[in-house]
């Protein structure tokens, strides 16, 4: 047994993937420098004092390589032996804290203990993306094969979901919604997730552009009637590969866009709404014969996928006004550019915009933002600390940041597909869909794009639990990539 | 081994979408960002409101000299109680109310104005505001105590001006609060900042009142001060105003004051060498001091009120017909035009009677042109206008014209260009303007005969007349008057060095200043005639719509080598020799002995007690 840990252990160092690990350490050091940046009061404190946020990061940060040093050196088996040991403990752990967490800004995650504090939360991800690893990894387990399946992974997903709710944080159990990602890959139809964007797209366009009119009827709705029937088209054409019924659809829609166009020019207005659900409807109706000729299902798919975007529309009014509570609506109504509210629910993005705005194309230089500096950003060394980048580094520095991101994530993508078993990949592709869920929410709301989500920006936002909870994360996918040369079972 | 050899590669593709999707998100937000960082300026200025304070460090104001040295105007501290509305927390209002030495009222007031948009423009809650103006230092002392009571409150320094002479006001001028219009036309300017108003401190403000410095200081998001802006590198230092030193002789000024005191009228002395102004008195006057802190306000309404208008200075924008101060410049276009030489006699039969009469008084006939200057003959005068203007083989209009032009050429009928403010120009009428007025009836010599006097349309201000007494003692070219003599590490302007010599022959001039030097030892100026100095001088006595007639002077001294050149003129004051000779011939003597011998106090006493003012018809209600 010993001998043979050993030998893991310098073999591990071998078949390590390092780039991962030099990209990690990249971001990790450039979190620790900008939190110093960030907290950085003019007193010309130390980066390593402990008494500081920064000096307190590179603490974490030590004890991080110390966690994934440890990771790297134990059994790469244990991870999937104890997947669902691990994840009721986490569960237990998430379900304890709801009652013994003190409130913290209104939420129940954090555990005290003495000086230092902990989030549960942020070990729930790694623990569920190896519960999932391990279901999927199950003997002759395929996603589509059953519709229990499905159930199977759901509920795996769904429970620390709603522990976190009831932690009332809704931020961090939004980011398990990113294993859709997931399903995805190991099967589950492109509809779906071509679905939810779509749903995400059509309500962002419909409740941002309430105004002007057009046609009788407001921009977004407008705009989102268009895409509508270009989707229409688009599916015809590629997803039923049928070029005539897409070519005669095409002409329809453009050559009665055209008329409209032209009798609007001319004074006479059409009635949008009645153009519009008259021309999608004849679509259809149109569709629906023609399609008995060919195969029913990717015609009744497509049928149905319009017919349910243009009910979603026309719900999306009714859910924004009546099912969204008034500080969801001003958040969101905030992130999307409606509500100018500067000195309320806007100032945080209001303060984050100006001041990486005001870094300009180079950037301030180090220590020379005044923004974040002068705390006018609320949250600047967690949440927001990438406006630190912004505002000192620029334009140059924010875009070699999202672009080492972009490389991480590829990276990760790449070792989930040299992986030859289901677990090492379902939860490769975990680790991808984390990442990529909390890169394009906290930058997404730092630029003033998303709605205001405090979830933090990984490696790089201050925090220990949230280090220590992607360092686990990335290092037991690095034990267990650097294991698959090893594996002779 | 079971689940190695499931691997699905049709799914693998589906790492392309998942791939693409993170790459379309990070181009997205790489749009986003060079929207926000590279396009927008937005957020630039939004950034710098936020975390700097650019607080003005106003710079001290010139100081003011005169020509021999002494301080006229010097700074003393005032300060202005400043906040920014947004920053201003909860303080006891009683107690603000005390430190301040306000009620409660008043308080009120000076908060309603200080966000009245019509009377503060610029109001923002954002940017300091001032609430009350120029706290005395002992005021100061006590508020400043009790600052750390009232967030958001500051005082900020200022400087106002002191006078060490209560005389000069014309001159010298003051300062007040920029206007709207004033920011409006000069970015220096911001709310809040002084100008110059009136005198030298409005023609010289430029130079007087420096350029503003700025600290920049750091805010942050709660409005504390965080100290400078590394360490102070971008902050620029104020650079104070240029001092000024007056040509102005500030006790011959202070003594003209006192001359004139009770009187309505003007004194311009000017050392004809240079041109430079050593005395430019207008009365009735005022102190400047007047318009100094807290009470500016009222006393200027007071002053504009003044029924005997104090704030218009007759030495520059008074146009007075010039009586018979316009004598010589008569004999001088004569002599060059040929019309008349110096042994050319007129018949003066108690004046001139040519179809019509104007009165002389009793002298000898015929006359010649020193004796016309020295009796100030009037018939003279009249007949060689005549013969001037009816010359034979050309016309009564291009006559004029000539006449018009060595007018001109004396710094007559135009602004002379004093740096000062609101010149006026005089009248010198030329051909058109009679052609009007007769609506293109003929005119004549006759039509026209009172200009060669000095009366009629002419009119001239005591300025234009102590010019061409300057001009005279040059014998033949002027400077253009300026108070100015020397500004601190600068140049006056060019055209006070520039020489102007009207088109007339030296020996003329000659000729003219020793008819006025007769007028002084054996004519209508002989109360000026001092034992041990020549002086020359020219009365006048001017009729006017206004009353009894204007009481002018207008001479030199010495005969030989002018040190000064003057003009008196006193309204409603009867004749030349009763106010105007007396006043000059005293301040001749006060500039050149420093003191009035015995002989003479008596007619000093006369002058400073006299009141000439009663008889303007002009009374204060």
């Amino acid at each position: 047994m010993e001998s043979r840990n050993t030998d893991a252990g310098t073999s591990v160092f071998k078949s390590l993937d390092w780039i991962t690990v030099f990209l990690y350490l990249i971001l990790v050091m450039m979190g620790a420098v900008s939190i110093y940046a960030a907290s950085y009061d003019f007193d010309n404190a130390s980066l390593f004092d402990l008494n500081e946020f920064s000096g307190k990061q590179i603490l974490w940060i030590g004890l991080s390589l110390i966690v994934g040093l440890v990771i790297l050196l134990m059994d790469y088996r244990i991870y999937k032996i104890y997947a669902y040991p691990i994840y009721g403990l986490v569960l237990l752990i998430l379900l304890v804290t709801i009652f013994i967490a003190p409130n913290t800004k209104g939420s129940h995650s954090w555990l005290v203990f003495g000086p230092v504090s902990l989030q549960p939360a942020e070990f729930g991800k790694f623990a569920t993306a190896l519960c999932l690893a391990k279901l999927f990894d199950s003997y002759n387990f395929v996603l589509n094969q059953k519709i229990s399946n499905y159930f199977r992974a759901l509920i795996i997903i769904f429970i620390p979901i709603i522990l976190i709710l009831l932690q009332r944080e809704t931020g961090s159990a939004l980011v398990y919604v990113s294993f859709i990602f997931v399903l995805y890959r190991e099967g589950m139809s492109g509809l779906v997730l071509f679905s939810v964007l779509c749903a995400v797209t059509f309500f962002v366009v419909a409740v941002k552009f309430a105004d002007p009119l057009i046609l009788g009827i407001p921009l977004g709705e407008f705009t989102v009637f268009i895409l509508i029937m270009l989707i229409f088209v688009c599916m015809i054409l590629f997803y039923c590969r049928d070029g005539i019924i897409g070519r005669n659809l095409l002409f329809g829609f453009a050559g009665s866009g055209l008329v409209v166009t032209i009798l609007s020019l001319c004074g006479i207005s059409i009635n949008g709404t009645i153009y519009f659900l008259s021309m999608i409807g004849l679509g259809i109706i149109y569709t629906a014969i023609m399609m008995f000729r060919h195969r029913i299902g990717k015609y009744l798919i497509t049928i149905g996928f319009v017919a349910t975007s243009v009910m979603f529309l026309y719900s999306v009014n009714y859910v924004f006004g009546n099912v969204l509570e008034p500080h969801q609506q001003l958040r969101i109504k905030v992130a999307l550019g409606i509500e100018d509210n500067i000195m309320g629910a806007g100032y945080n993005v209001n303060q984050s915009k100006i001041a990486i705005g005001s870094g300009g194309v180079v950037g301030k230089g180090f220590l020379n933002g005044t923004q974040t500096k002068l705390k006018f950003v609320p949250e600047q060394h967690t949440d927001f600390i990438f406006c630190t980048i912004g505002e000192e580094e620029g334009f140059i520095g924010s875009v070699t940041v999202l672009l080492l991101y972009l490389v991480f994530i590829l990276r990760i993508i790449h070792i989930a597909e040299r992986q030859r078993t289901a677990f090492e990949r379902v939860y490769a592709y975990c680790v991808v869909s984390i990442l990529i869920f909390h890169l394009g929410i906290n930058v997404g709301m730092v630029i003033g794009l998303c709605p205001v989500i405090g979830i933090p920006l990984p490696f790089f936002s201050y925090g220990g639990s949230s280090l220590w909870g992607f360092t686990i994360l990335l290092f037991i996918l690095l034990r267990l990539d650097a294991a698959r040369k090893e594996r002779t079972d | 081994m079971n689940s190695d050899v499931r691997k699905d590669y049709k799914l693998e593709k589906r790492k392309y979408v998942i791939g693409g999707f993170v790459a379309v998100i990070v181009l997205i937000y790489i749009i986003r960002l060079f929207n926000l960082q590279v396009v927008s300026d937005k957020y630039k200025e939004s950034a710098d409101s936020n975390a700097f304070l650019k607080r003005v460090i106003y710079p001290s104001r010139g100081l003011i000299y005169d020509r021999n040295g002494k301080l006229v105007v010097f700074n003393k501290p005032a300060y202005d109680v400043m906040l920014i509305p947004k920053d201003v927390g909860e303080f006891d209002t009683v107690a603000l109310c005390s430190a301040l030495n306000l009620t409660r009222e008043q308080l009120a007031e000076k908060w309603a104005d200080m966000k009245n948009p019509r009377k503060n423009p610029g109001y923002s809650a954002y940017t300091p505001q001032k609430l009350i103006s120029q706290l005395s230092i002992e005021d100061y002392g006590k508020f400043q105590e009790k600052l750390n009571l009232f967030p958001g409150f500051f005082v900020q320094k200022r400087t106002v001006r002191n006078y060490a002479y209560p005389a000069g006001a014309n001159v010298l001028g003051n300062i007040r609060e920029v206007s709207v219009g004033d920011i409006e036309r000069d970015r220096y300017y911001r709310r809040g900042d002084y100008t110059g108003d009136l005198g030298i401190e409005k023609s010289y403000e430029k130079a007087l009142r420096g350029e503003k410095g700025v600290e920049i200081l750091m805010k942050d998001a709660y409005g504390r001060i965080k100290g400078k802006y590394e360490n102070g590198i971008y902050d620029v230092s104020p650079e104070s105003g240029r001092n000024l030193t007056l040509s102005l002789d500030i006790e011959l000024q202070e003594y003209g004051e006192k001359l004139m005191a009770n009187k309505i009228g003007a004194i311009v002395a000017i050392e004809p060498k240079t041109g430079e102004i050593l005395a430019l008195v207008t009365s009735p006057n005022y102190d400047p001091s007047l318009l100094v802190g807290k009470e500016r306000g009222k006393n200027y309404a007071d002053l504009v009120k003044d029924p005997y208008k104090p704030l218009f200075d007759r030495a520059l924008q008074g146009a007075y017909p010039p009586g018979s101060t316009f004598k010589p410049t008569q004999g001088l276009i004569l002599l060059q035009e040929g019309v008349v030489n110096l042994q050319t006699q007129y018949p003066c039969y108690h004046g001139y009677v040519n179809g019509l009469r104007v009165g002389c008084h009793a002298h000898a006939s015929p006359i010649a042109l020193k004796p016309a200057l020295q009796t100030s003959c009037n018939a003279y005068f009249c007949w060689g206008l005549k013969n001037m203007i009816d010359k034979r083989g050309t016309t009564a209009a291009a006559q004029l014209t000539k006449w018009k032009n060595y007018m001109v050429e004396m710094g007559y009928g135009y602004r002379l260009g004093v740096d000062l403010p609101h010149e006026s120009r005089g009248f010198i009428p030329n051909a058109d303007f009679y052609s009007n007025s007769f609506r293109g009836a003929n005119w004549s010599a006759n039509t026209i005969i009172s200009i060669s006097i000095g009366q009629g349309e002419v009119l001239a201000t005591p300025l234009q007349i102590a010019n061409l007494s300057a001009t005279i003692a040059n014998r033949g070219y002027f400077y253009t008057p300026h108070v100015v003599k020397e500004i601190a590490d600068s140049v006056i302007d060019p055209k006070y060095r520039e020489k102007h010599s009207p088109k007339i022959k030296r020996e003329y001039y000659e000729a003219v200043a020793e008819g006025m030097r007769m007028a002084v030892t054996g004519g209508t100026c002989r109360l000026a005639n001092l034992p041990d100095i020549e002086v020359c001088g020219k009365t006048g006595t001017a009729q006017n719509p206004h009353g009894k007639d204007h009481s002018a002077f207008m001479g030199f001294a010495p005969y030989d080598d002018p040190k000064i050149a003057i003009c008196v003129y006193v309204e409603n004051a009867g004749f030349g020799a009763a106010y105007g000779v007396p006043i000059g011939s005293l301040m001749i003597e006060k500039y050149l002995t420093g003191k009035i011998r015995d002989s003479r106090k008596g007619i000093e006493e006369r002058m400073f007690n006299s009141n000439t003012i009663i008889s303007s018809g002009v009374t204060k209600h």
